[in-house]
């Protein structure tokens, strides 16, 4: 659910051909004109309006200081939250594969509560419960840290919005995990951290890697469920997506788009990796 | 409904499946496509039932040519390697849905779809299965529904791939039986294809041995396993003991090992020659005939079987593969051989290739030539 | 599942019930408990006023166009998606490679860049929107534009549930079916739609919580005009920005609902696909 799809490709055996089963014409003219339509077309008016911009003014407005500190609060932000679901989506993942236990089918179902919740929802509850009076702000506070309102509440949001990406990415290829390596490993004298770290481990971080990435990619992009939580305050706590709309706010629309234009590309070259480390990698280990 | 392939050739990308391919199916034939994977007979297979469009050459259905026509109008059945039931449907559904899904002016009332159902199951002895799903049928039995689920719409024309192949063995006899019976009960035309040479010289009329795209050679099973016209063919079908050696005067000649080639022969052989011995072909003895001195060590018995096949090493000169030749069983309680003895193999027959290609040059010694019948095992 | 007695890695029991401590720990922390916020804020002043909240003249509107988005973003994407899915999986053609990566694109993309080029495009000053108010027509700051905004950001999730599953199903059903006779659409009914109903449903119920929940895209192309273009999620934001936070937490419960209904579903069809997948116990008569 959570891998793109380009690992997926069908082997030369399965040669199907255009005439044997039918649809074939229906089928690429719906998609075509769809993908046309909705995801294309859409891209011509950001590339005339970016084009119509002359290079000066585009370089200025992306280089601008305040743009540019949103992209590092975004970046910073996003791999801190994409490290932590890591490690937090690995055990889950580890959890839900390896054990049995009571309340593991809820658990199972809970994970893909983020996913499916929307943004705003998520920015609200967040921040009702990391602002100072609330339940986890409290307990922050005796510590002194300040989470709404700040940078952290930023990775709060992202971690949240993006920890089903790395569970779900890393389970199927657990479940896939053939005992008899792990058993093989064990008659030879290894220990439990030793078959983690040599065997376990080495199959799962491409796995692991793509759900990272998918996480990472997923929280640059994360509007809705931060910008109540983050405070927004300029240079500080202000991400890239904000930032373009504060722009349209001010009917700058070239400034927007020129931003715009940064991140789709961003995001476009991150698409394209992942695809292709999956299809590598996750091609590799399962022989696809 | 006979059958006409001509000239077939087709290509994956670079790869060329099939080489100008011809085959003639007299109707009602029982014919095998044999071969190792690659040889292209599942992709014949699947042109003749439309399910792959040639690149090049026709295939005609008793004189009628459907290279053109879309697999749904050539009406042939076709029954799946991996059976390709539909999963979500009851084993009646399956077998009755080609009659459900003709179109409405041609499709039979309910009542008589059902009794068809009913009928075809009875044919293959699965009736009180007609309410199971695939997922709860065993092998045998999902091979009988796609079977049954073939024949419903009366096929002129039954094409399998590799119908047997996933199963076992005793399942897979029973099924080859039954499939004999059926293709004599209703005369259709089929064509099968397989790997396995037994399968196809046991139950074909015809079988036609493929390799690399090409056909190599057509024939009823008796001629192709006692006259193959080409290397692959002899080497495919069966078990061959290869004798390789040098002309040496009248010889041929490998270390410590000879044939007495018999007069004439020499200029047939070339100067290195391989002499190819089927199994019965050769015999055993305690001791070296006069035309041939061939020591052998016995490596391995095999007791189960019609005969005894007895597996043996070179002694003293090397092949590239055990020898295998098989003694009756009173032969073996005569002579009580194990492992470990030595003996002799004396060639009656033996087979020479020229060139690739080309029908094999067969020698034969008179039975005068035998030496010592008491020194026979 | 085999029955084993050999230890696995991290099976002797403290490692083991230490992991599922802190697994535990973590969806309490992470996802229990900001549902269970959810609920505790809305119903703060009680049930009377959760019920008067939703039923507030701009809360029942928001709730009628996020239908109606929801209404019309479904079928449209679920056409798309079954179309890609088939085209995809059942045939091959140059660009097909190319066809499955695009599809993508709208899962990469930030939402407010996905409602920018909308803008950009539709809006009065992109050149299809200025041909488009030439002849009277809107699209844009009204609900026409948050439907096509909200189609481009859920258009893979139907086609990536299918393709996967259609990839392993394999075709050779479908030829089965061919080749006894069956027309496209028959295809399609009797074989390849039983086959991959769960997913299709899974995918369906996911593209609509999707469709509701929309935010960033949404924000940008609707205008928020209180009462004629907020969505239920905009109205969210609406209300707390207004300090309403109650309200904006009885209006944040339906949706949380529909999020659960969601993964309700999710978990409904995993263990159909499962069941499925492992023949039933009925070998008796195995010959």
């Amino acid at each position: 659910m959570n891998r793109s799809l380009s690992g997926l490709l069908p082997g030369r055996s399965s040669q199907p051909g255009k005439r044997v089963l039918p649809g074939f014409a229906l089928s690429l003219g719906v998609s075509l004109f769809f993908i046309s339509i909705v995801l294309l077309l859409p891209l011509t008016g950001l590339i005339m309006q970016t084009a119509d911009m002359g290079w000066e003014r585009y370089w200025a407005v992306v280089t601008d200081e305040r743009v540019i500190a949103s992209y590092k609060v975004t970046l910073w932000a996003a791999a801190l939250a994409s490290i932590i679901n890591g490690l937090v989506g690995l055990l889950l993942a580890w959890v839900l594969v390896r054990y049995d236990f009571p309340g593991k089918r809820i658990m199972d179902a809970l994970i893909d509560l983020p996913f499916a919740l929307p943004t705003a929802v998520a920015g609200i509850t967040l921040t009702a419960l990391f602002a100072a009076d609330g339940w986890y702000g409290q307990i922050f506070s005796l510590f002194d840290i300040k989470v709404a309102f700040t940078p952290l509440g930023i990775i709060v949001a992202m971690s949240f919005t993006s920890l089903p990406f790395v569970v779900r990415t890393v389970q199927p290829v657990l479940e896939d995990l053939a005992p008899e390596d792990e058993e093989a490993a064990v008659s030879l004298g290894a220990t439990d951290w030793t078959v983690f770290r040599r065997i376990l481990f080495p199959a799962m971080w491409p796995a692991l890697m793509t759900g990272v990435a998918l996480s990472f990619t997923r929280s640059l992009g994360e509007f809705g469920a931060v910008i109540f939580i983050a405070g927004n305050m300029p240079y500080v706590s202000e991400i890239i997506s904000l930032m373009i709309f504060v722009r349209l706010q001010e009917f700058d629309h070239a400034a927007a788009s020129a931003i715009a234009s940064v991140v789709l590309i961003a995001s476009l070259i991150l698409l394209l990796g992942i695809n292709l480390w999956q299809a590598r990698y996750l091609r590799r280990l399962h022989g696809r | 409904m006979s059958i006409s392939i001509e000239g077939i050739t087709k290509h994956f990308g670079s790869f060329q499946a099939l080489k100008d391919v011809s085959l003639d199916i007299p109707d009602g034939q029982l014919v095998g496509l044999l071969g190792p994977s690659g040889s292209g007979k599942t992709t014949l297979l699947r042109i003749i039932a439309g399910l792959e469009t040639a690149d090049g050459g026709r295939i005609l259905f008793h004189g009628e040519d459907v290279t053109g026509l879309h697999v749904r109008e050539r009406k042939v059945g076709f029954v799946f390697q991996h059976y390709a039931l539909f999963r979500h449907m009851t084993v009646a559904q399956n077998v009755a849905f080609g009659l459900e899904v003709m179109p409405a002016k041609e499709r039979p009332p309910a009542a008589e779809i059902r009794k068809r159902v009913d009928m075809l199951l009875e044919m293959v002895q699965l009736g009180q299965l007609a309410d199971r799903f695939p997922a709860q049928l065993s092998g045998g039995q999902k091979q009988r529904i796609a079977l049954a689920r073939a024949l419903s719409m009366k096929p002129q024309i039954l094409l399998l791939d590799e119908p047997f192949g996933a199963l076992d063995a005793k399942v897979r006899k029973d099924l080859r039986r039954w499939l004999r019976a059926l293709h004599s009960e209703f005369h259709f035309t089929s064509v099968f294809v397989t790997h396995d040479q037994e399968e196809a010289l046991e139950l074909s009329d015809q079988v036609a041995v493929m390799s690399a795209g090409r056909i190599e050679q057509v024939d009823r099973p008796q001629q192709l396993y006692a006259e193959p016209s080409s290397q692959f063919v002899f080497d495919f079908l069966g078990h061959v003991n290869v004798f390789a050696g040098q002309q040496n005067g009248t010889l041929l000649n490998q270390d410590d090992a000879w044939v007495r080639l018999p007069v004439g022969a020499a200029e047939r052989v070339g100067q290195t020659a391989q002499l190819y011995m089927r199994p019965h072909e050769l015999t055993l003895q305690s001791a070296p005939a006069a035309h041939a001195h061939l020591p052998l060590c016995i490596e391995s018995i095999s007791l189960v079987g019609a005969e005894v096949r007895l597996e043996l090493s070179a002694r003293g000169w090397a092949t590239a593969e055990h020898w295998e030749v098989g003694i009756t069983h009173t032969q073996f309680n005569s002579w009580q051989p194990a492992r470990g003895d030595h003996c002799f193999a004396v060639p009656r027959v033996a087979h020479v290739f020229q060139a690739e290609g080309q029908a094999p040059e067969t020698i034969r010694w008179q039975s005068g030539e035998l030496d010592d019948p008491a020194a026979m095992i | 599942m085999h029955e084993r007695k050999t230890m696995r890695a991290g099976d002797q029991p403290w490692v083991k019930w230490s992991l599922i401590a802190m697994a535990f720990a973590v969806t309490m922390l992470m996802l229990v408990i900001p549902l269970v916020i959810i609920f505790k804020q809305a119903f703060a002043a009680g049930g009377a006023n959760y019920w008067a909240n939703l039923t507030d003249t701009y809360t029942m509107h928001a709730i009628g166009l996020t239908l109606l988005v929801a209404a019309l973003t479904v079928p449209i994407n679920l056409v798309f998606g079954v179309m890609l899915a088939w085209l995809v999986t059942r045939f091959d053609f140059p660009g097909r490679k190319v066809l499955i990566t695009l599809i993508d694109i709208p899962f990469a993309v930030s939402p407010v860049v996905a409602g920018l080029l909308y803008l950009l495009l539709y809006g009065s000053n992109g050149w299809l929107g200025s041909w488009l108010m030439d002849q009277d027509v809107q699209l844009m700051f009204s609900w026409p534009g948050i439907v096509m905004v909200t189609v481009f950001v859920t258009c893979p999730f139907v086609a990536r549930e299918l393709i996967p599953l259609m990839q392993q199903q394999g075709r050779e059903e479908e030829e089965a079916g061919v080749v006894l006779g069956a027309t496209g659409w028959q295809l399609f009914r009797r074989i390849t739609l039983p086959n991959i109903q769960w997913a299709l449903l899974y995918g369906v119920v996911l593209t609509n919580a999707r469709a509701v929940g929309e935010f960033g895209a949404v924000s940008v192309v609707s205008g928020n005009i209180r009462g004629e273009t907020n969505t239920l999620s905009l109205h969210v934001e609406l209300l707390y920005q207004d300090y309403n936070v109650v309200g904006a937490f009885a209006s944040a419960s339906l949706l949380a609902g529909i999020a659960l209904i969601t993964i309700v579903v999710k978990s409904f069809v995993e263990w159909r696909q499962a069941r499925q997948r492992a023949p039933l116990d009925d070998q008796s008569d195995n010959r």
